[in-house]
């Protein structure tokens, strides 16, 4: 098989694991082995193309067929997708071990559906991440929107569904209203919407208009939360817990985070995007949200609403990493993807670990629970390092190439806000264990009795990304070393 | 023999309407209906074919030369035209059978196929002659038929609904052929490409404005082209469900077609674009039509009316295109002419599923059926991301050059509202949607998914909708040769 053709084998793999849990359905055990088997495969060949990559001397382009004359829907692997897809595929089979034992011990419903829906969602993100041009990734960026819709609404309830309506409709207007407009007005300009080294729109008309097609890319990227197009992240938390860790954690935001990134690299280029006045607006703009969405989090006494503001806020990390328009910026937005990932997986886990087996959604009802739950609450603490940007974790890194990329943009005010945000997500992630490990169960409570850690299969997802958040801070060569690939071109080779 | 393909299209359809009517039993004159649908299918397959290749197809009716006799001339557009209106036919008529068992009393079932037949027949006509008077029978044949098919609805409001179309249409068909009257006067001709010649030198008498006034209201009106859509929501809500599947898929477009022959081959571009400013009065009217009618779509609880009222919000995406009279804007605009019949067929088609099962297809009867009826409801929910315009559907390829040709011309916020018509599209389907996957179906009920006779029809459309949209290499290019052929030597 041709490396081209691998990666759109990548993204039909998740597609077949769909159509297993489908026949399946009648032995749950056989389905979900089916799920992980399919995770491992898929895992596998995304890691197989890592090899390619490094080699980087056979175009691995692959087109499928040309929808209308000049644009294809067309597959290719670049460091930066493949970044995003070792992290996804990964994460699958973690985050599907976890679900088993979730989806079993709270007893949910329509679980066939579940995993059903999940695995073709992963297709969707590998779709986003293997994407040649334009077109391929708004394709494969509205299947994950439709995709994850029942995995939101899973419980059928009315609060799901209003939920449901929220998340579609913020999802659905962005990419519809600014996003395609910004595609076809690049189309118009461009003359094609190829990913191409170096960006395809330099030159092509005034900055102005060039900055107002950047503003629909950044506004329309809903799945990127920028304020005020946020509302659906938290909406979506009524979904299962392993949905909003890996989708509203991982997939699904990064996929967003990831098109920005990709658009600022190779529609636009860095250079072009340096030069226009947009870029420092929304630079800003994603500032904003930094803080902003820190200072909700800090607000919220639900777990997963906590969460789900922070992940607001780390996302804009990227965004403002894209948008400062230099190596670093890029790098540590990049890296940010994986590093982020982990932890805030790690984070979810735990919050729906805590769902199963203590029944508690609020952080004031988590008094002591860490004297019964050591090992969830020592996870959410490593998680949280990551996400504050703390040794021993991953996050670390990031926050120090993106720290660099505001030095070099000479932006000192944005770094002062990544400082601030910073010190917030420390007040409000760490407050969690803290009070967990050191406070006093509350009078009366049922703490007592009865609780111990979540299932087996979850409590080894838990373990897994906690330990892989404190790998990569040991080990981020691989995650720099294609970021590097994508900022600067030639030099890594 | 295949040199008298474009007469044989129409004749034995013609032929097969009273030979349904005779033969009575349901059984037989439904496989007449069939028969005349698959041949006229087959017809249109080859006479595109043979366009591609071989370039306009010109035949003399009786042998008569054409200023004296009918001619009849396929080029690129009809044969496109004539195509999407036969495959209707063709998935229609085998949808039909249990559809209209359910729907239509017994006795009627062989009248119901005659009058299909012949609506099939006058579709078919109009865009296959090249004479203009030959159009105003054909509209007629197609117009009375259809009044007909309406009302046989299940409902008695169908009568109404048929009464109303009845009055509109006629008064469209009036408008058309008091136009074709006064180009006959001017010019000595019925001839479409002699009028074509003849029409510049009397075009600056008060005559020739007039005329083409008469003509733009009277197709316009046939079009259902906002705000002389009245007719529409009705005739497509309380027709028997194959009937709306078929004529919301075809006799509007027929419509477009004949906008299309009218103002370009005609009257040419130069007059109709410059001279008339036919693009100042359409433009604004399909802006209005795809906004308004898609919000009061929103608002309905009958789902067929939803999507009747969607359907004139659509033809304003076909003539917004056409009025940009750009290439990009008129094969945008005869795009989604060939798409939109894929969408609504699909949609109409899957309703017609839910009336055979439920009885009904308000909202409120749709709850649940998302469980109940599986295949149905996917279905109508592919159909429903096609109108809406997903990537990968029909209805996206329609939208990506709707809004190229909108850009092209630096008309950014036209390019908006083409967009904007899509989100209150996911409004309205949604809504449908939540109701069937969040509902419940009331317990007893008993219902079940429909047959396959109904499934298979409908789903060969829905793939049709996926596959069209994956590859949409012939559509597009047909659209652009044809766009091409009609603005001729404009850029």
């Amino acid at each position: 098989m041709s490396p081209g053709a691998l990666a759109a084998f990548c993204v039909l793999l998740p597609v077949v694991a769909a159509g297993l849990v489908l026949l399946l359905r009648n032995s749950p055990n056989v389905r979900e082995g089916a799920t992980l088997l399919m995770g491992g495969a898929t895992f596998y060949h995304v890691w197989a193309l890592l090899h390619y990559v490094r080699d980087h001397e056979e175009s691995l382009r692959f087109s499928l067929v040309e929808v209308v004359p000049g644009v294809e829907l067309a597959f290719d692997v670049e460091p930066l997708g493949l970044l995003f897809a070792l992290v996804a595929s990964f994460l699958w089979i973690v985050t599907t071990l976890y679900a088993v034992g979730y989806m079993r011990g709270h007893h949910e419903e329509n679980q066939t559906r579940f995993f059903f829906f999940f695995a073709v969602s992963i297709a969707g993100a590998l779709g986003v991440a293997f994407s040649a041009n334009l077109f391929t990734l708004f394709a494969f960026y509205e299947m994950l929107t439709l995709c994850t819709f029942p995995l939101v609404t899973h419980h059928q309830t009315e609060e799901a569904k209003r939920a449901g309506r929220v998340y579609l409709g913020i999802l659905l207007t962005t990419s519809i209203a600014f996003q395609l407009l910004a595609i076809i007005w690049t189309w118009q300009l461009a003359g094609t919407v190829e990913f191409r080294d170096g960006g395809i729109l330099a030159g092509t008309a005034t900055s102005g208009v060039l900055g107002a097609i950047l503003i629909l890319y950044v506004f329309g990227v809903g799945k990127a939360a920028v304020m005020p197009f946020h509302r659906w992240l938290p909406a979506a938390m009524v979904a299962p817990t392993p949905v909003s860790a890996l989708l509203h954690a991982v997939a699904v935001v990064k996929a967003g985070v990831f098109t920005v990134l990709k658009v600022a690299v190779y529609v636009f280029g860095i250079d072009l995007l340096g030069t226009l006045s947009a870029t420092t607006w929304l630079a800003w703009v994603a500032a904003a949200t930094i803080i902003l969405g820190s200072l909700v989090a800090f607000r919220k006494d639900n777990l997963k609403a906590r969460l789900a503001y922070s992940t607001i806020s780390q996302l804009s990390y990227i965004v403002l990493g894209a948008l400062l328009a230099n190596e670093w910026g890029i790098i540590g937005g990049g890296m940010h993807i994986a590093m982020h990932a982990f932890g805030k997986i790690t984070l979810f886990f735990v919050a729906g670990a805590v769902m199963v087996a203590a029944h508690e959604k609020e952080i004031s009802r988590m008094h002591g629970l860490g004297r019964t739950m050591p090992i969830t609450f020592a996870a959410f603490f490593v998680g949280s390092l990551s996400i504050i940007g703390l040794p021993p974790a991953g996050g670390s890194w990031s926050k120090w190439f993106l720290g660099m990329g505001t030095l070099e943009a000479g932006q000192v005010g944005l770094l002062a806000v990544l400082m601030v945000s910073s010190l917030l997500s420390l007040y409000y992630l760490l407050e969690v264990p803290v009070k967990a490990f050191f406070f006093r169960p509350p009078e009366g409570s049922h703490h007592a009795e009865g609780i111990h850690e979540a299932p087996l299969t979850s409590l080894i997802a838990i373990v897994v990304t906690a330990v892989a958040t404190v790998g990569l801070f040991l080990w981020p060569d691989l995650a720099y070393e294609l970021m590097s690939m994508v900022a600067s071109p030639g030099v890594a080779e | 023999m295949s040199r008298h393909l474009p007469v044989l299209l129409v004749v034995v359809p013609l032929m097969a309407a009273p030979i349904a009517a005779l033969v009575v039993r349901a059984r037989a004159a439904w496989l007449v209906a069939l028969a005349a649908s698959w041949w006229a299918f087959g017809v249109s397959v080859a006479l595109l074919r043979r366009v591609l290749a071989e370039g306009v197809i010109s035949y003399e009716l009786g042998g008569w030369a054409p200023p004296v006799g009918i001619e009849y001339r396929v080029d690129e557009a009809n044969a496109f035209v004539i195509l999407i209106v036969a495959a209707i036919g063709a998935i229609v008529v085998p949808f039909a059978r249990q559809s209209v068992e359910a729907e239509v009393s017994e006795d009627r079932v062989a009248l119901f196929y005659s009058a299909l037949i012949l609506c099939l027949t006058g579709l078919l006509g109009i865009a296959v002659t090249g004479d203009v008077f030959n159009v105003f029978v054909f509209l007629e044949i197609s117009s009375l038929s259809a009044y007909a098919l309406i009302a046989l609805g299940p409902d008695r409001r169908a009568l109404t609904a048929s009464y109303q179309y009845l009055i509109m249409g006629s008064v469209g068909a009036t408008f058309i052929v008091i136009g074709i009257g006064l180009m006959y006067v001017m010019t000595g001709t019925l001839n479409m490409a002699d009028l074509a010649e003849r029409l510049p030198a009397v075009s600056g008498t008060r005559t020739i404005p007039v005329a083409f006034t008469f003509l733009t209201v009277g197709i316009t009106l046939k079009l259902a082209l906002f705000p002389l859509h009245l007719w529409l929501p009705n005739a497509y809500a309380y027709a028997p469900s194959a009937v709306t599947a078929f004529i919301a898929a075809t006799a509007t477009k027929v419509a477009v077609y004949l906008l299309l022959r009218f103002f370009f081959t005609i009257f040419g571009a130069a007059f109709s674009f410059d001279t008339m400013q036919l693009d100042r009065i359409l433009m604004p009217l399909a802006l209005v039509a795809i906004l308004s009618m898609s919000l009061v779509a929103v608002y309905q609880r009958n789902v067929k009316r939803l999507l009747a009222y969607s359907s004139v919000a659509q033809i304003g995406y076909m003539v917004l295109g056409i009025s940009f009279a750009s290439v990009l804007g008129v094969s945008a605009g005869i795009l989604h002419l060939f798409n939109h019949a894929l969408i609504k067929g699909a949609l109409f088609m899957a309703l017609g599923c839910v009336m055979y099962r439920v009885g009904s297809v308000r909202l409120d009867s749709m709850a649940g059926l998302g469980r109940a009826m599986p295949w149905t409801m996917a279905a109508f929910v592919v159909g429903g991301l096609s109108l809406i315009g997903v990537p990968l559907t029909v209805g996206f390829v329609s939208k990506w050059y709707l809004v190229q040709a909108a850009l092209e011309q630096g008309n950014w916020p036209v390019a908006a509202v083409v967009l904007m018509g899509s989100l209150l599209a996911v409004v309205y389907v949604w809504k449908v949607v939540e109701v069937a996957y969040f509902g419940e179906v009331s317990p007893g009920a008993g219902i079940r998914e429909a047959p396959l006779g109904l499934l298979v029809p409908t789903w060969a459309l829905v793939l049709a909708n996926l596959y069209f949209g994956i590859d949409a290499s012939l559509t597009a290019g047909v659209a652009t040769r044809a766009a091409e052929v009609l603005i001729g030597g404009l850029p």
